[in-house]
């Protein structure tokens, strides 16, 4: 009897959940496609949606502002380095959590968590100071040891996350035969947790890729990642809003992509597990 | 089970991640905390000695102050508002049967993976400049003036800004919820009779009770320290000074770090405070 009821009212649902959905993905593609017009096209009277003679002159533009390359490497350097010296850490200190727990495990958890709170532009003078003391201002290995440890707490809590759902009946197993500390993690732990470490990756490459804070103060010409260059565009240049458009397309597509295989994960990881 | 041996192992490698932690919090803390006794200014004479709470009171009796918890306040109690109501009415939405739901989702997500300062340019650009933004050929298209939004309007469009950028958090955490709850209470409820109202009202409004606790303790972390987006449109100008903006113009503009620490201080305070009940909410979560 409800059938028909059902079928009408998914089709609401439907077009209802579209209309939100792209509402709220509008500016996105507002600026993608911006990025395709001609400067005068993009602030056209009224505002031109799709019949624009699509073209990539901006795109080489911004490209060919020798700059926006180096932009980019510094962007992939400080976002793909502080994963994997965040990784590096905190396998070890995940996998001792979760499997040989102690009275402290979540005590020392919880406090890990609470680094994460302290607000960054309280301590953005001493931090600030010891970078000039050991002339890491204004690089790129100053700015990877920032963004993994502010980042190391998510990663601890998302790979313990991981690794306490991987039983450990079959660690006990690997015990029995002989395997040592270090067999057990590098043969039989690290292939169960791959999964679990390649997301946990992929969520810090995109935390890292967007910080805004750490990267637009730490930097200046030598170490800029993408969003001091998008910053740079504030103005004058801003008023070119074709340029502004490819700059900030490049700038997000590859972490949009990123995000989108990763949002599952997203909800563990900024959760800290607190919502399943 | 655990041998003496795996034990220490175990320590052993626990042992970075704590130290690293453990400097990362208490070398700059300190340093903080010392600055902030000081008068320190660095490009007008460097470290001119220990001056007591003399930063804390000047701080706090600063003009700006008051302003700017005020902002910090405003714009962290609307982005909230917004994006708890909203992302619940989008999770209810996304959770009903539809076709396509996995793009939707696709949509909806997208901006919180667009980084802070191509948002904020964006919109400062494209949506809201006066002249030639989406908005005001919007308000022309109705016979209305357009709105110099980062001017006039100032607050309210960093808080649309930030709330357009966190409502996807918002709604995927809570759409995460509803999906846990079970299906057949719904049914019973409706075949009950309860209509859709008190439905949600009854079962799917306290199921959500957990995790709007989350999103608001997690986001309220996150919007305590926004920079991006008022750094990049008004710089601190027409009323949008936070309470984080402030310390940053301390320290950073008028160079003068004894007070900027001491606002750091405070703001850490401020802080911990919501640390304090997110930590219990968590540590629950841990026993279960």
């Amino acid at each position: 009897m409800a059938r028909n009821v059902t079928q009408q009212r998914k089709i609401i649902n439907t077009a209802a959940a579209w209309a939100v959905g792209l509402l709220i993905f509008f500016p996105i593609l507002w600026t993608i496609l911006t990025s395709f017009k001609t400067e005068a096209q993009a602030i056209a009277d009224p505002p031109i949606f799709l019949g624009f003679d699509w073209t990539l002159e901006n795109y080489q533009a911004v490209l060919e502002r020798s700059n926006y390359s180096r932009f980019l490497w510094n962007s992939i350097i400080i976002a793909g380095g502080s994963t994997i010296l965040g990784i590096i850490i905190a396998v070890p200190a995940a996998w001792s959590m979760a499997f040989v727990p102690s009275k402290r495990t979540k005590d020392i958890l919880l406090w890990m968590l609470s680094t994460k709170m302290l607000p960054a532009v309280g301590v953005l003078y001493p931090i600030y100071l010891l970078f000039i003391s050991l002339g890491i201002l204004d690089s790129k290995i100053g700015l990877v040891i920032v963004l993994m440890l502010i980042n190391l707490p998510i990663i601890v809590w998302m790979l313990y996350t991981y690794f306490k759902e991987i039983p450990g009946e079959i660690l006990e197993a690997a015990r029995m035969d002989g395997a040592s500390l270090k067999d057990e993690v590098l043969y039989v732990l690290t292939p169960m947790a791959i999964p679990g470490i390649a997301s946990t990756m992929l969520l810090n490459v995109i935390l890292a890729w967007n910080e805004a804070f750490w990267t637009l103060n730490l930097t200046a010409a030598k170490a800029a990642p993408l969003t001091a260059f998008i910053a740079s565009y504030s103005s004058p240049e801003g008023l070119f809003y074709a340029k502004l458009s490819a700059a900030s397309t490049m700038a997000i597509a590859p972490i949009l992509i990123l995000g989108w295989f990763s949002q599952k994960q997203l909800v563990s990881g900024l959760t800290f597990g607190a919502v399943k | 089970m655990a041998t003496q041996h795996s034990r220490s192992a175990a320590r052993l490698m626990m042992a970075p991640a704590v130290v690293l932690l453990l400097g990362w919090m208490l070398v700059p803390l300190t340093m903080t905390l010392y600055f902030s006794f000081r008068k320190y200014l660095p490009l007008r004479g460097g470290d001119l000695g220990w001056v007591g709470f003399d930063n804390y009171v000047r701080f706090v009796s600063s003009s700006s102050f008051w302003p700017s918890v005020m902002t910090t306040l405003i714009i962290v109690g609307g982005v909230l508002a917004i994006t708890v109501i909203l992302g619940i009415g989008l999770a209810v939405l996304l959770n009903q049967p539809m076709w396509g739901q996995g793009m939707v989702r696709i949509l909806v997500i997208a901006p919180f993976f667009v980084m802070p300062t191509v948002s904020a340019l964006v919109w400062k650009n494209m949506f809201m400049d006066p002249n030639y933004g989406l908005l005001a050929h919007l308000w022309e298209l109705f016979g209305a003036t357009p709105v110099e939004w980062l001017s006039q309007a100032s607050l309210t469009s960093i808080v649309m800004i930030v709330s357009w950028q966190w409502l996807p958090f918002a709604t995927l955490i809570l759409l995460t919820a509803i999906q846990s709850l079970d299906s057949e209470q719904l049914e019973a409820a409706e075949m009950d009779g309860a209509p859709a109202s008190k439905r949600f009202a009854f079962i799917t409004l306290p199921h959500l009770g957990r995790a709007i606790t989350v999103v608001i303790l997690i986001q309220t972390i996150f919007l305590l320290s926004i920079f991006a987006e008022i750094f990049v449109t008004t710089g601190g100008a027409f009323g949008t000074k936070t309470l984080t903006y402030l310390i940053f113009q301390r320290v950073l503009e008028s160079q003068n770090v004894g007070l900027g620490s001491a606002g750091g201080v405070y703001a850490i305070i401020l802080a911990n405070i919501v640390a304090i009940f997110l930590m219990r909410i968590v540590g629950k979560n841990l026993d279960a």
